[in-house]
């Protein structure tokens, strides 16, 4: 995983609320067994028209959105499928950072453990900063991981909120299996003392 | 100790560990594992040299990208046969029990936990799947995870989590005629949003929940995820225990006693704080359906479309719009007798031998209408055999429904079951987004008795009309 400490991009504004999984990548495209290369699916049925050409309306599809890296939405962005195809996708394409008012619980989760920083802000500041991602090319943000603040073009800062526990992975680019491994002692300790407390539940052994 | 909810008493008995932020290692007693979501995993565990701890706690099927047609034939979608040899690669590798594609046993993996005893009352289930709440109609504790999580579990049996905040929703009341758990649970999601439950593991209490069998149970537990919570629940009672009882995997003889008396301790505490409580009245509570592209949409069968004319945001009122664009409906037209191309009945929401009775109660000596695909696909190998020895088969043949192999099928339609452009779809499956169930189709969430009901009148009707 790729560290996330200070990012300065152009953001993508897409106002919209609900924004779901099948929207950021459509279960057609989940028959692979990597996790690369889904970016050019990311937002198919938005990006593309029904003959496979670039809907220019769609604003990934403009000028100098398509080197977006920051996406800005509202409400419950990543509802749906738990599908991790989803943050593969935004990565894929370029997308480290995502700020909305709320964000679904799976989807959040999958995003911190791809390196992607998801920023929830109260619905008017994500208005703003769609506003100001409108400008284009010379409205850049300048997200601060360390500092846990959003720059904005006029240099105002935004402070943000994030889980320490994930703020220090996101910064180090670690992944959290190692880190849940130094606690092996406490796991088997745990299995131990259970199969004695419940010795009833089964194990999966097939004939 | 201060009184405690079903979602605390499990949590409390499965943290290994609190980290200094309060993230918790969570133990993980099953784990369930498809053919989408794992490749990515097991090639990760591969690269970094780990083993998967408890091949004896993980169960793995071919769900999500099965074709529904004859199995004896070799699978035509290259990338999908990929995907399924590369599951069966894997569990040979990881020493993974797994109920192949021609294995009776092989259904949807939310059908299957249940229905082998493999899912029981009072444990903590993972799954790379969202509807992994399904099996919290058991009182279990279940989790949809991504695919980084999925390897976090088979490394470590565990997953890191912070406790979610409690919501006790409550349905108190009896049904009236035609109104199932489909319709309870889709009057839940219109009622609170699609984020209502964000952070929150919902217990569903009430009579009308506890009226329900286990099979209804599984269908509202299953859409949880569409009210945005981490995960469902109902607390066990006599209704589960039978249930669960002489299952394939469940504790036999003493075991199932000690267990069941176990299982007896874990219903909500009087007094057991929830952060929000939503009280809704069975009786009010009609057949229901939902007109847009999101679940919460959801209007009476014998209501109208809305107008977005009434929705005062402006960024609100165009996606509303965008919806009946996309849906091919007007602003306040009346929902009922709209027509349908294609029904399906199926999913991990609604494909089991009671969703397959409540329709053939319908479909019974009634023809599918002229120019409707009308589909059943039951959730697994087991309900299917059950629904030939019924004679349920039969009944939908008769119809003039096709009869399929088990499988997950249109409602994401990741196998060839899908619609096509602007086809409008009665399903009983779980979502309605853009292009889920094919792109460019069009489809309304509903129960599989309406769903009956609209493949014999081609239209969406209201289920009494035919009772």
């Amino acid at each position: 995983m790729d560290k996330f400490t200070v990012l300065t991009a152009v953001a993508a504004p897409l106002p919209e609320e609900n924004i779901d999984t099948d929207k950021i990548i459509p279960a057609r495209f989940l028959k692979t067994t990597k996790r690369s290369g889904l970016g050019v699916h990311a937002f198919d049925s938005m990006r593309y028209r029904p003959d496979g050409t670039e809907n220019p309306d769609f604003v990934l599809n403009q000028e100098p959105y398509r080197k977006a890296e920051i996406l800005i939405t509202y409400d419950n962005l990543g509802c749906g499928s738990s599908r991790e195809h989803a943050p593969w996708a935004l990565l894929d394409f370029g997308i480290r950072c995502v700020i909305a008012p709320s964000f679904a619980d799976i989807f959040n989760n999958n995003c911190f453990k791809n390196g992607i920083l998801p920023i929830a802000l109260p619905r008017d500041v994500c208005t703003q900063l769609m506003e100001e991602a409108r400008q284009g090319a010379n409205s850049r943000l300048t997200v601060d991981l360390a500092r846990q603040v959003i720059v904005r073009p006029d240099g105002q800062e935004v402070p943000f909120d994030v889980d320490p526990l994930r703020r220090q992975l996101l910064l180090e680019g670690l992944d959290d299996i190692g880190q849940t491994l130094q606690h092996e002692k406490a796991i088997t300790t745990f299995e131990q003392r259970r199969a004695k407390a419940q010795p009833w539940i089964p194990h999966i052994v097939l004939d | 100790m201060a009184p405690r909810t079903l979602f605390d008493k499990i949590w409390d008995s499965h943290v290994v560990e609190t980290l200094p932020d309060k993230t918790a290692i969570l133990y993980i007693d099953r784990h369930l594992v498809h053919e989408v979501t794992s490749p990515q995993a097991f090639e990760g565990l591969r690269l970094s040299g780990r083993r998967l701890r408890h091949p004896d706690a993980t169960i793995a099927v071919v769900d999500h990208n099965v074709p529904t047609s004859d199995r004896t034939l070799p699978i035509e979608e290259a990338d999908s046969r990929n995907q399924i040899e590369t599951l069966e690669r894997n569990v040979r590798e990881f020493g993974v029990p797994y109920f192949p594609l021609l294995s009776a046993r092989q259904g949807i993996v939310h059908v299957v936990g249940p229905e082998q005893g493999i899912s029981l009352p009072g444990m903590t289930i993972v799954c790379g799947d969202s509807h992994t709440s399904t099996h919290g109609a058991l009182g279990a504790l279940a989790f949809g995870i991504g695919t980084s999580e999925v390897e976090h579990v088979m490394a470590t049996q565990t997953i890191l989590q912070k406790p979610a905040k409690n919501m006790k929703v409550v349905v108190e009341g009896q049904v009236g005629p035609g109104v199932t758990a489909k319709d309870i649970m889709l009057a839940i999601i219109g009622h609170i949003g699609t984020a209502g439950g964000t952070g929150h593991v919902i217990e569903f209490a009430g009579s009308a929940i506890r009226d329900l069998d286990m099979a209804g149970r599984m269908t509202i537990c299953n859409m949880s995820i569409e009210a945005g919570a981490r995960a469902g629940l109902v607390a066990p009672d006599e209704t589960t225990f039978e249930y669960v009882r002489g299952r394939p995997f469940a504790p036999k003889g003493e075991a199932f006693d000690e267990a069941v008396a176990y299982w007896k301790t874990l219903a909500s505490d009087e007094g057991a704080h929830y952060d929000r409580v939503v009280e809704l009245r069975a009786e009010d509570i009609t057949p229901v359906l939902t007109w847009g592209t999101s679940p919460e949409t959801v209007i009476p069968v014998t209501g109208n479309v809305p107008d977005p004319a009434s929705e005062a945001d402006p960024s609100r009122r165009a996606q509303m719009q965008r919806m009946l664009d996309y849906m091919g409906l007007e602003a306040g037209q009346k929902i009922a007798g709209t027509p349908v191309d294609v029904v399906f009945i199926g999913s991990c929401t609604n494909s089991r031998i009671e969703d397959l009775r409540a329709a053939a109660s319908i479909a019974a000596g009634r023809k599918v209408a002229p120019g409707v695909r009308a589909m059943i696909v039951p959730g697994s190998g087991i309900v299917k055999a059950q629904a030939e020895e019924e004679g349920l088969d039969k009944v939908f043949l008769e119809a003039g429904f096709e009869w399929r192999e088990a499988g997950c099928s249109m409602c994401l339609g990741m196998n060839p079951d899908r619609l096509t452009p602007g086809q409008r779809c009665a399903s009983t499956s779980n979502r309605n987004f853009e292009g889920r169930q094919g792109p460019g189709g069009r489809t309304h969430l509903l129960s599989p008795a309406m769903a009956a009901a609209a493949a014999v009148t081609g239209t969406l009707t209201d289920v009494r009309e035919l009772i």
